[in-house]
């Protein structure tokens, strides 16, 4: 039995075999040789790349389950994703594998890419496999930010419409880029189509001809050898060099693609694990344009970005939202040009291990800095973070009718009361110690002066009012400390 | 490497002398011309139809006299829907201004503050608190004085002002494209235009 069924297996291959002839095509390139010590140990450093590729035919096996139910038009988008949440057997499932899986691509292509950096396998002759791989995270990054928009939420409509306000700072051309971006004069219908075709078509079509590109020339100028210290590149020798290396090499088919295959499954796992505990993104509030209250926030790849444009200085503002990316690219793609030969080993190079480390803590700032946002006033403390009991426990009642005043007029949306509020200005829960009676109300008058952080009160505070006030934050001390006084005057009231 | 070199036929043409193969080249390069601009024209102008003549339309609030609507100095959201939209927009479509009535001037000509509520620094909507006054933007913290300026915060400019007229006592706005800094609802830019499509700057009938 079990001969009649090799027998058989044996003719079917076999006729298969003499019309595709992979033995002599697509067997040579899974077998072509990589550097024995890529296939040993330090082969678990190999391992980011394919998983990034795994994550990314995950994300079009889910696409495609999503777009089949998925409404690509700015009336309905909403419902169809509430229709997928619920309703749909497996849609919330299927989405929550596409968002978890996408922020995974993102993670595993950015971790990838540090770890080229730092064995230098970027040197000769692999300074176009690092180009490719610089276009594929920003078309990675491209995905991210129109897969975000066609989760057609408040934060979706709200991040085009940042990302437009962007464009049109462009010098000239900015209104032309805005309309073509938008597809239109308003952000609507036609601004959702355009970027479907965006995340479905345009950018994974060029995603997957770039990866064939990459992939081509992994295999064409093989994997780089586990970087060694003391032996550097010189693109004179390397060829040479490498040649005789892979001759005691390992086929790729066998321990290393065990590895790959064994990492990118426990990355699935993980991904999926994410996905069924912690769920699906949104979709948040409503795309209504006219929802006050909205507190816009992209998806936390973009959250440095976010960071970074409220704590640049206005005067250089529109050159870090312009040209500061285009820098960082342009820097990116320099890379293997400045440096394409030397060591490789980071023991050897501790200017590209600084470059990871102060470019990963940097960002690592700027995206806590964005989730926190301190900057951002906090739109309903005012009415809804009401003051500490222990702030008021002893006020007299002209303080205490001065706390319904900072209340009423809106001052905790910017001052925190002991840490509770908005985060802008400074918590004033001992402001009576630094500012004077004086200094105070100057300084609810007229603002910071030269249109800096707080603006000026003066027309809407009336006299009573302003009393009141003041003398609720002279009163904001810590227990036994004296009242600000300014340098030249005396205890004496 | 030890490939003999195959030897040229016997009558192979000179390079000067004009075939039939490269006549047949010079052909195929033309008519594979003529296919690639049918096909390209159009799609380039497909492509290009984003960037369209805007029809000015004016947008009726409510009637000047409506104290409900149009309380004296006080500073009201209202929402509309943007002419300037397509069948199925759904709640994208919707719009605002922030409107406030400064009652008669000197010449008892009503007058009015209208603004849009997108934020000036990076397009995010602003929240108007009439206790203190102010316009607060969520994203940023953007902040601007009733009358529009700037008060504190990342914005390089007020709030964009919404072009509004009164036709026959009715208070109506000027349906609103997407303001940004050099493309504002008072002077739209020219470059929209590109030289390409002219926008129609009359009024729509």
């Amino acid at each position: 039995m079990k001969r009649i069924l090799k027998a058989v297996a044996n003719t079917v291959g076999g006729w298969f075999e003499a019309r595709l002839r992979l033995k002599e095509s697509v067997m040579p390139i899974l077998e072509h040789p990589i550097p024995a010590g890529a296939a040993g140990p330090k082969g678990w450093w190999y391992v980011f790349g394919s998983a990034s590729m795994t994550l990314l035919f995950l994300q079009i096996a889910t696409g495609i389950g999503l777009a089949l139910v998925y409404v690509p038009s700015a009336d309905q988008a909403y419902q169809s994703l509430e229709y997928l949440n619920y309703r749909q057997p497996f849609g919330w499932f299927l989405r929550s594998i596409h968002y978890w899986s996408g922020s995974g691509m993102v993670v595993m292509v950015v971790v990838h890419m540090t770890q080229v950096f730092l064995h230098g396998s970027y040197k000769y002759p692999r300074e176009l496999t690092w180009i490719f791989g610089v276009c594929l995270l920003l078309l990675t990054l491209g995905m991210a930010f129109t897969g975000q928009v066609l989760r057609w939420d408040a934060d979706a409509y709200w991040g085009v419409g940042v990302g437009a306000s962007m464009a049109g700072r462009v010098p000239v051309a900015g209104p032309g880029i805005v309309e073509l971006l938008i597809g239109g004069p308003t952000i609507g219908a036609s601004t959702l189509s355009r970027f479907f075709a965006l995340h479905v078509f345009i950018i994974p079509g060029l995603l997957l001809a770039l990866v064939g590109g990459h992939l081509w020339l992994v295999i064409t100028r093989g994997i780089s050898e586990p970087p060694v210290p003391g032996q550097p590149v010189d693109p004179k020798t390397y060829d040479a060099k490498y040649h005789e290396e892979v001759k005691k090499g390992k086929p790729f088919l066998g321990d290393a693609m065990t590895k790959d295959a064994l990492f990118s499954s426990l990355v699935v796992l993980v991904i999926v694990a994410l996905a069924a505990i912690i769920g699906p993104k949104g979709p948040g509030g409503l795309p209504d344009p006219t929802l006050t209250g909205a507190n816009p926030r992209p998806d936390w790849p973009f959250l440095w970005l976010f960071g970074l444009l409220s704590l640049s200085p206005a005067g250089l503002e529109t050159f870090v939202m312009l040209a500061f990316p285009a820098v960082l690219v342009v820097c990116l793609l320099l890379v293997p040009f400045v440096s394409n030969r030397g060591e490789r080993a980071p023991s050897r190079r501790p200017v590209a291990v600084l470059v990871v480390l102060v470019g990963g803590t940097t960002l690592a700032v700027l995206t806590y800095e964005g989730m926190t946002s301190p900057w951002s006033p906090q739109m309903g403390a005012w009415s809804g973070d009401t003051i500490p009991t222990a702030v008021v426990k002893r006020s007299t009642p002209l303080e205490l009718q001065g706390a319904a005043v900072f209340q009423n007029k809106n001052c905790r949306n910017c001052h925190a009361l002991e840490g509770i509020g908005g985060k802008r200005g400074p918590d004033l829960s001992s402001v009576g110690v630094r500012l004077t009676r004086d200094q105070l109300i100057d300084q609810i008058n007229n603002g910071t002066p030269g249109g800096g952080n707080m603006p000026a009160y003066g027309k809407h505070v009336r006299p009573a009012e302003m009393d009141a006030m003041v003398a609720f934050l002279v009163s904001l001390r810590p227990e036994g400390q004296p009242p600000a006084k300014t340098a030249g005057q005396t205890t004496k009231k | 490497m030890s490939e003999p070199t195959a030897p040229k036929p016997a009558d192979a043409p000179t390079p000067e002398e004009p075939t039939r193969r490269s006549a047949m080249l010079w052909i195929t390069g033309g008519v594979g011309a003529a296919a690639a601009a049918a096909v390209g024209v159009p799609v380039v102008g497909f492509l290009a139809g984003a960037v369209r003549a805007r029809p000015i339309d004016w947008v009726p609030i409510g009637k000047v006299t409506d104290a409900a609507l149009f309380p004296v100095n006080e500073t009201r959201l209202h929402i509309f829907r943007n002419p300037i939209h397509e069948e199925w927009d759904g709640d994208s479509a919707k719009t605002g201004a922030y409107i406030r009535n400064l009652g008669k001037d000197d010449k008892g000509q009503e007058q009015f503050w209208v603004f849009s509520m997108i934020c000036a620094h990076l397009g995010c909507p602003v929240t108007w608190f009439p206790q203190s006054a102010l316009f607060m933007c969520p994203c940023h913290g953007g902040v601007y004085y009733e009358n529009g300026d700037r008060a504190s915060g990342p914005p390089p400019r007020g709030l964009y002002k919404m072009p509004w007229r009164i036709k026959e006592g009715v208070l109506e706005v000027q349906a609103p494209h997407l303001p940004t800094l050099q493309d504002t609802l008072e002077k739209p830019s020219d470059v929209v235009q590109l030289g390409i499509i002219k926008r129609d700057r009359g009024e729509r009938a």
